[in-house]
C-alpha cells in the first residue's frame, strides 16, 4: 500500500513537470526549420523517388521566395531503398543526429510501419506519410503520425458501393497481394458490401510478389463465373491480369486499384485496347487529361515544373502528387501560430477545407484532433482507351 | 476440362522457361559443384540487352540471336575475370561472389533501365492460322523453342568434339588435362553456354511477366526447384524437373484448397523435400566418394 502511494505521487509529479516543460523546439530556430524525409532513390520502388525530388525542388523554390515565416527550409531527404531496416537507420539519423523538427512524406507502407512506434515514442511529428494504409490515422494510439491520401480501405469501400448500386446480380472475384496493402483494400471492399459479402464474392485469391505470374488465378476466376473483378495488384501484376483476362476473353466489370492506375506504367504495357472499360477511383487531376488545360492549379504546377524541374516527364502523376503534398506542408507551417513540435502537430490536426493545386476540385483536406485522414473523397473514372474519364460525382467516404 | 487443359498447357509453357533456367544452373553446377545464384539476374540483364536492341530498331529475332551471342561472350568473360580467381577458394567465398554478382546485375539494370515494367515483344506471330483459348501463340512458341534449344544442346554435347571435351573436363578434370584438354577454357565455355541458355529463358519469359529488374527472382526459385527435382547432375532431368514444377505449380494453385496461397511454399517444400529424401534428385547419379 505504502509503495503504491509513493508511486502514484511520483507519477503525479512527473506529470506536472511534463506540463511545465517548454515546447519542444528541436530543429526550429529563428532562421531555419529542418524537415526530414526518406524516399526510395534506389531499389524496387525507385519509381516513386520523383516524389522526393519534387518536394526538394518545391522547398528550394519556397526558400528563394523568402522561406516559411521568415525561416529557410532545410529539407533533408535520405535514400532507404524501400527497405524497412534502412528506413529505421536513416530515420534515427534524421531524428538523433540531424535533429529535424519533423518527418514529412516518408514513403512506403512497410517502411513507415518500421518507424511508427519509434517516432511516436520520440514525439516527432510524422506528417502526411506517402502510403494509403489505414493505420496512419489513429490519433489516440499514435498521436504523432498522420496520413495524406485516401486510404486503401476507403477506396475499396467506394468500389463496393458502386457495385451494389450499379451491377445487376453481381458475382465478385477478388485478386489481392498477400500483404498489408492488399488486405486493406480487400477488407474495405468487403466492409462496403456489408452482410451480403459472403454471398456475392464467388472467388477470392491471393498472390505473392515473388510469383512469376498471376495467370492461373485469372483462369480460376473466369471459371468461377464472376462478372465483377476487383484487381488489387501492383503495376506488374495488374498489367498481367488485364492482358490475361483479355486473352481468355473474360470480360467482367473490372475495378483496378488506384495504385496501378498509371496509363504509362500499367495500361500501356497491358495493352490500351485490353484496358478499355477499366474503372478506378482518383483524387488527383490526371496530367494528361486535356480538361485541365486552363485550370489554374494545373497551370501553376506546369509553371513550377518548367521552371524548377525542366525536362521531366509531365505524364508522371508522381510529380503532381509531390507538388501537392509539399504545398500542404507549406500551408500547414505557414499558417501555424506556434512553431514547435507540439504546435505543428496541433496545426496539422486542424486543417479545414484546404484545396491543393493538383487535387480534384471539390476534394479538400480536412483534419481534426480525432480525424487524422486528410483526404477521404474520390471520384470514379473509366478508361476509354486513351485516358481516364471521370464520371459520377465526388464520393466522400467520411460522410 | 477446359480449365484443366488451360492450366496444364500454361504450366508446360512456364515450365519450359523454368527448364531453361534449371539447365543453365545444372551446367554450371556440373562443372563447379556450386549453384550460380546470379543465373537469373544474368538472364534478366541479357533480356534488357535484347530490349535495347529492339529499341534501336533491330527485328526481334535478330535482337534475340544477338543477345544470346552477347550473353555467351559475357558468360565467358565473367568466368575468366571474376570466377576463375576464386576457383580454389572455400565454398563460402564462391557463394559470396555469386550473390555479389546477383546484387550487382540487379542494381546496374535498375540504374540503367529504371524499375518501371516494360512490355517485351513476343518472338512469335500473333496469328498462327488457328485460334484457341486453351493456349496463346506465345506460350505455344515458348514450348516449341525451348524443346528446340534443348535438342541443340543435347546434340552439341553428344556429337561434337568440343561437347565431348567439355563433358570430359567436368567428369574428370585431371584425366582431361592429361589428354590435352584445356579444362579452364572448357569451364569458361560452360559459363558462356549457361549464360546463353539463361538468356533464351529470360527473353521467353519477359513477354509473359513483363521486363523489370526483379523479373527473374521468382523464376529462378522455381528453376532451382526444377533442377533439384530432376537431379542437379542430370541436364535431361533438370529439364523434365522444370516442366513438372511448372505444371504442378498450376495444379496446386487450382486443386489444393487454399492452393493459391501455397504455390511458393510448394516450391520450397519441393526443394527441402528433395534435399532431405533424395538429394540426387529423380535422375541424378548418387555421388560416392572414397575417404
Amino acid at each position: 500500500m505504502h509503495i503504491r502511494k509513493l508511486l502514484a505521487a511520483a507519477a503525479a509529479t512527473a506529470l506536472l513537470a511534463g506540463t511545465a516543460q517548454a515546447a519542444d523546439m528541436t530543429g526550429i530556430t529563428d532562421t531555419t526549420i529542418k524537415i526530414g524525409n526518406t524516399n526510395p532513390y534506389s531499389g524496387p520502388a525507385s519509381v516513386y523517388s520523383t516524389i522526393g525530388k519534387t518536394i526538394a525542388a518545391y522547398f528550394k523554390m519556397v526558400n528563394e521566395m523568402g522561406g516559411i515565416q521568415g525561416r529557410q527550409v532545410d529539407f533533408i531527404s535520405l535514400d532507404d531503398g524501400y527497405s524497412p531496416p534502412r528506413t529505421v537507420e536513416q530515420v534515427r539519423k534524421l531524428v538523433e543526429q540531424e535533429q529535424v523538427a519533423l518527418l514529412f512524406q516518408t514513403l512506403g507502407t512497410p517502411t513507415n510501419s518500421a518507424i511508427h512506434r519509434y517516432v511516436n515514442a520520440k514525439k516527432v511529428p510524422h506528417l502526411f506519410v506517402a502510403t494509403g494504409a489505414s493505420k496512419w490515422g489513429q490519433p489516440d494510439k499514435y498521436p504523432w503520425t498522420m496520413g495524406f491520401q485516401p486510404t486503401y480501405d476507403v477506396e475499396g469501400e467506394i468500389y463496393a458501393k458502386y457495385v451494389l448500386e450499379n451491377v445487376e446480380d453481381p458475382k465478385i472475384a477478388i485478386l489481392f497481394q498477400n500483404d498489408d496493402y492488399g488486405k486493406d483494400y480487400r477488407d474495405g471492399f468487403l466492409r462496403g458490401l456489408g452482410d451480403k459479402a459472403d454471398e456475392l464474392v464467388v472467388s477470392m485469391l491471393p498472390y505473392e510478389v515473388t510469383d512469376p505470374t498471376v495467370d492461373s488465378q485469372i483462369l480460376k476466376m473466369k471459371e468461377s463465373g464472376a462478372n465483377v473483378f476487383f484487381n488489387i495488384t501492383i503495376p506488374k501484376f495488374a498489367a498481367q491480369a488485364i492482358r490475361k483476362s483479355c486473352e481468355i476473353e473474360w470480360k467482367p466489370v473490372h475495378f483496378l486499384n488506384n495504385v496501378s492506375s498509371s496509363v504509362g506504367a500499367t495500361l500501356t504495357p497491358a495493352g490500351l485496347d485490353c484496358s478499355k472499360g477499366l474503372i478506378t477511383a482518383i483524387y488527383m487531376k490526371d496530367p494528361v487529361d486535356p480538361q485541365w488545360k486552363d485550370d489554374p492549379g494545373f497551370k501553376e504546377w506546369v509553371g513550377f515544373m518548367d521552371k524548377h524541374m525542366p525536362g521531366s516527364d509531365l505524364t508522371d502523376v508522381n510529380y503532381a502528387y509531390g507538388y501537392s503534398v509539399a504545398r500542404l506542408m507549406h500551408i500547414t507551417l505557414d499558417g501555424c501560430g506556434e512553431l514547435s513540435r507540439e504546435g505543428i502537430m496541433a496545426c496539422a490536426a486542424n486543417l479545414k477545407g484546404v484545396q491543393l493545386p493538383m487535387v480534384l476540385p471539390g476534394i479538400t483536406v480536412d483534419t481534426a484532433p480525432d480525424d487524422f485522414y486528410p483526404i477521404q473523397a474520390e471520384q470514379l473514372s473509366k478508361f476509354d482507351g486513351e485516358r481516364w474519364v471521370a464520371f459520377g460525382g465526388i464520393i466522400d467516404a467520411s460522410k | 476440362m477446359d480449365l484443366f487443359l488451360q492450366l496444364t498447357l500454361a504450366g508446360l509453357a512456364i515450365g519450359s522457361i523454368y527448364s531453361c533456367v534449371a539447365l543453365a544452373v545444372v551446367m554450371i553446377y556440373q562443372a563447379t559443384d556450386h549453384f550460380n545464384f546470379a543465373q537469373g539476374e544474368m538472364a534478366m540483364f541479357s533480356t534488357y540487352v535484347a530490349w535495347t536492341l529492339v529499341g534501336l530498331g533491330a527485328p526481334v529475332w535478330l535482337a534475340f540471336l544477338l543477345a544470346v551471342g552477347i550473353s555467351f561472350l559475357a558468360g565467358v568473360i565473367i568466368e575468366r575475370v571474376i570466377v576463375k580467381p576464386v576457383e580454389n577458394a572455400p565454398v563460402l567465398n564462391q557463394i559470396i561472389v555469386f550473390i555479389g554478382l546477383l546484387v550487382i546485375f540487379n542494381a546496374v539494370a535498375g540504374w540503367i533501365w529504371e524499375f518501371t515494367i516494360k512490355p517485351f515483344p513476343s518472338l512469335f506471330p500473333e496469328d498462327l492460322g488457328f485460334k484457341s483459348t486453351l493456349i496463346g501463340p506465345h506460350h505455344l512458341g515458348v514450348i516449341a523453342l525451348t524443346l528446340g534449344v534443348l535438342a541443340l544442346v543435347f546434340a552439341f554435347f553428344r556429337f561434337t568434339r568440343v561437347g565431348l571435351a567439355m563433358r570430359a573436363a567436368a567428369a574428370n578434370p585431371d584425366s582431361a588435362r592429361l589428354v590435352g584438354i584445356s579444362v579452364g577454357w572448357m569451364l569458361a565455355l560452360g559459363w558462356g553456354l549457361a549464360a546463353s541458355i539463361g538468356a533464351v529463358g529470360g527473353i521467353l519469359v519477359a513477354p509473359i511477366v513483363y521486363l523489370e529488374p526483379n523479373m527473374m527472382a521468382g523464376v529462378l526459385l522455381y528453376g532451382f526447384a526444377g533442377a533439384l527435382l530432376g537431379g542437379v547432375s542430370s541436364p535431361g532431368g533438370a529439364v523434365l524437373g522444370g516442366l513438372v514444377v511448372g505444371v504442378l505449380e498450376n495444379w496446386v494453385g487450382q486443386y489444393v484448397p487454399g492452393g493459391s496461397e501455397l504455390k511458393l511454399t510448394f516450391a520450397l517444400i519441393l526443394i527441402v523435400g528433395v534435399l532431405v529424401f533424395k538429394p540426387a534428385g529423380l535422375f541424378g547419379r548418387v555421388v560416392v566418394r572414397r575417404v
